[in-house]
């Protein structure tokens, strides 16, 4: 069945068809027609962004805080580029999302026109597909393929540029059933031959590891509970990348912690000496395998991803398996039951007594202060105090705070935790913790910022106050570019070059200017009672945590290193990287 | 959406063993990929190797099916094993790409170029230069006084080799389309 329409009215009736319930937007001229249908509708609320990036990253934060795709609406030119590094987040980071983008009208395309840009030519690379649709007839038909891409297989971000004479003209829609989606299909379902050969891995594997990722998350929650009974009925340990962070419980006994280039001394320990590894949803990001000719040289690997451009990518596996986590678990365990589940149970309790002694080294100690509020401690607090709230969503900027939120916040369930991994984009969190607040509108939103990336979206501020958005930003302000200024110091011989953040703005004053209640905390002794406040407020808070200014964030895998060569807290620092070393990021 | 052939189990090594002995290898593969003919596909196509750094030796695409719309790229491209089955996982996971198939690998393929040479001259030169296509069984599709436009089909090395002939002889101009390849036998259906 097609319905006569205009392109207008087949973009809110498609959004609604997909049941889309929040847009996050900003409009311009070549947008003025789908803003007009938007005005006279009330099915689908539109957030009014401050900046084009806002939407885009309050859209991943929405869409990892719901499992649903994010739906972004920018106008055409400067709107569109906005919209590029949101994009190239999402592609980094497996978010799916959709950005509607307006277009000069077909007739003046290449003409520069006024706002013109190659939207798709920009956007090519940093989506996984896009679409420039020249007919109101194909418009329909378009936005629900749109939809299909970004949400299956491996998600991610997908746009679909609008000329403004498309818009305005009508056409037939047609609805998401009739839409031509069939020929993306991947795969979801594993070899059966190959998870039986890894079924009988996990029967011999005396110092077996669960290495989980962030496609656990992106796969639903199916995953995450056979992810938690797997992990129960084999014994074995788990770890997470920072993607992964919340699908097996931080509260769990089996949780090594996070792994990689700030993970946890056990968790690295166990990769590198395991004797069969699974990885589950991850895809051996450069900041997990460290050196990769030293990565775990005594295992046995094998990998379930649902894309097979991740298999054998980095690290050579064993046993490959292309399909959906939930799909492939579920196998996995049928076939694991079926066969006896066998474990080898000696092995694996010597396994666990290793275990035990890596995690005596307490590798996430340090000294503490009486005088300064120390990072680590500022959010081992925030961790006591917030911890027992069931709708607690955590969202960073990048950069140490970061790094720190993973390592001293927990996490039981997934969803909860939504920080720009890939990319590493600053400025992402608090338009994040935005998106997440839209989602869930009475739970406990937390940005843990850095004060330089925080500056980086402040504007957003401005849209949380708008639409009565409590969202608590939480700044660790060391007055330093703090990742950029560690790696000086271990790199650069000291040389802190423009790795300060100077003339920064009175934050509490910055606050109230946006109508959000400002706290600041310098005194350890406060901390408790400041965050209090904060939680206590029923508005958006802008937290200013004045902390240590010279932290180093430990552990620490120097680039180049393998996992058993650690920087730990306490460590001499001096020479840690060599010259190859340098090159790496 | 294409099946990609990657072996499971190929190796009973880690990691650690493995990185090394194939790091110097470079192969030389002839993929072809059949798309749906949608616009800028081709600059997706060629924005993926350029983007990922791979290297593409000659490329060509054309409109195979046109009431399906689709396209048949074929694309020479040089890389270490473990690069080439990348380039083919990358190319299987395009949204508009339909089957990825590696011809050097699958079994016997026919490769042929189509290639025309300009070549100018007098004389004993002109005359060898007509008794050299006669060999080669190249075509002339032009001729002046002092000059043949030869055309050629036939392996990139067959065209190599009579361009390396015709330079002393007075090459002026040379242009070739690429390979286009297809397995031999019937297709698997
Ligand atoms: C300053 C900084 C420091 C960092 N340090 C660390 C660190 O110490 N440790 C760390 O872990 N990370 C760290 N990161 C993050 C790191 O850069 C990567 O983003 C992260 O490690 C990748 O996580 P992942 O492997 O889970 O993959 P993701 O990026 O989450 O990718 C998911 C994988 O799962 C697959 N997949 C998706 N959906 C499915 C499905 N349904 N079924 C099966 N497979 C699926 C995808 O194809 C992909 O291969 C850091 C980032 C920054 C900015
Ligand atoms: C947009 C962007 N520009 C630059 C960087 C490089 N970078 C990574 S961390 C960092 C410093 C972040 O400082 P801050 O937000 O104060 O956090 P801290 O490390 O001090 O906790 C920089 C500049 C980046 N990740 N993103």
């Amino acid at each position: 069945m097609t319905r006569q329409m205009t392109g207008a009215q087949m973009v809110v009736q498609a959004l609604i068809d997909q049941g889309v319930d929040t847009i996050f937007g900003y409009p311009g001229g070549a947008v003025l027609p789908i803003y007009d249908e938007i005005f006279q509708q009330t099915e689908i609320k539109h957030i009014l962004v401050r900046h084009e990036q806002g939407a885009t990253h309050a859209a991943e934060g929405y869409a990892r805080a719901t499992g649903k795709p994010g739906v972004v609406l920018v106008t055409s030119g400067p709107g569109a580029t906005n919209a590029v590094t949101g994009l190239t987040d999402a592609l980094m980071d497996s978010i799916p999302m959709i950005v509607l983008s307006g277009q000069v009208p077909t007739f003046m395309i290449g003409n520069d026109a006024f706002q013109e840009a190659d939207t798709v030519g920009i956007t090519r690379p940093c989506t996984k597909h896009n679409w420039l649709v020249k007919e109101t007839d194909k418009l329909g038909d378009t936005i629900h393929q749109a939809f299909h891409v970004a949400t299956n297989g491996r998600p991610g971000p997908v746009l679909v540029d609008i000329p403004k004479d498309v818009q305005f003209a009508k056409g037939s829609y047609v609805g998401p059933q009739q839409a031509d989606t069939k020929h993306y299909a991947p795969r979801v379902k594993g070899d059966i031959d190959a998870i039986t050969a890894l079924a009988e891995l996990m029967e011999k594997a005396q110092r077996p590891i669960l290495y989980t990722g962030g496609g656990v998350i992106n796969s639903g929650d199916a995953a995450t509970q056979l992810l938690r009974e797997l992990a129960k009925a084999t014994g074995f340990p788990v770890t997470s990348t920072l993607m992964g962070l919340g699908c097996y419980p931080a509260s769990g006994p089996q949780w090594l912690g996070m792994l990689g280039m700030h993970g946890l001394y056990e968790a690295n320990m166990a990769m590198h000496d395991c004797d069969l590894m699974i990885n589950i949803g991850a895809r051996f990001d450069d900041r997990i395998t460290g050196r990769v000719d030293a990565f775990s040289p005594k295992s046995k690997k094998a990998h379930i991803d649902i894309d097979p451009s991740s298999i054998n990518k980095v690290i050579h596996v064993d046993i490959p398996i292309i399909g959906d986590v939930g799909h492939v678990l579920e196998d996995l365990l049928r076939i694991w039951k079926s066969r006896g589940r066998k474990t080898h149970k000696e092995g694996l309790a010597k396994w666990w007594t290793k275990i035990e002694e890596w995690r005596a080294v307490r590798c996430l100690s340090y000294k503490n202060s009486e005088t300064v509020v120390k990072p680590q401690y500022a959010l081992q607090r925030l961790e006591a105090l917030t911890k027992d709230r069931k709708d607690r969503y955590i969202t960073t900027e990048v950069g140490q705070h970061q790094m720190w939120a993973a390592q001293y916040l927990g996490f039981d369930e997934p969803n909860r935790w939504m920080t720009s991994g890939g990319l590493g984009t600053m400025g992402y969190g608090l338009p994040a913790s935005v998106g997440v607040q839209v989602a869930h509108p009475d739970a406990l939103v937390i940005n843990v910022a850095g004060e330089a990336s925080w500056l980086m979206n402040m504007q957003e501020m401005g849209t949380a106050r708008q639409y009565d958005l409590p969202v608590k930003q939480f700044i660790l302000n060391n007055e330093r570019l703090g990742m950029v200024r560690q790696w000086q110091e271990l790199l650069h011989a000291n040389r802190y070059s423009h790795s300060w953040s100077e003339a920064l703005p009175d934050f509490v004053k910055l606050a109230e200017a946006f109508g959000a209640k400002g706290i600041i905390c310098s005194d350890p002794a406060d901390l408790d009672d400041a965050i209090r406040d904060m939680l206590a407020h029923d508005g958006p808070v802008v937290f200013d945590c004045l902390v240590e200014k010279h932290e180093n964030c430990f552990p620490m895998i120097p680039s180049g290193a393998a996992h058993n060569e650690m920087l730990m807290g306490d460590a001499s620092t001096e020479d840690a990287i060599d010259t190859k070393g340098a090159v790496l990021v | 959406m294409s099946t990609l052939k990657i072996k499971k189990g190929t190796s009973k090594h880690s990691a650690y063993d493995l990185k090394d002995p194939n790091a110097d290898i470079i192969e030389t593969h002839t993929l072809t990929v059949i798309v749906t003919n949608e616009a800028g596909v081709l600059a997706r196509v060629i924005g993926l190797f350029s983007g990922r750094g791979y290297n593409i030796e000659s490329l060509t695409v054309a409109e195979i099916d046109h009431e399906g719309h689709t396209s048949r790229i074929t694309i020479v491209t040089t890389g270490t094993p473990a690069v080439i089955t990348q380039i083919k996982a990358q190319l299987g996971r395009m949204v508009p790409v339909h089957e990825v198939h590696d011809l050097t690998e699958e079994g016997p393929s026919v490769e042929r170029e189509l290639a025309l040479f300009k070549v100018a001259g007098h004389g004993d030169k002109r005359v060898e230069a007509l008794r050299l296509a006669d060999i080669f069984r190249a075509n002339v599709v032009d001729s002046t006084l002092e000059s043949f436009v030869f055309e050629m089909t036939g392996t990139s090395e067959k065209i190599d080799a009579f361009a390396d002939l015709m330079r002393p002889l007075g090459l002026q101009e040379l242009a070739r389309t690429g390979v286009a390849a297809l397995a031999r036998g019937p297709a698997e259906t």
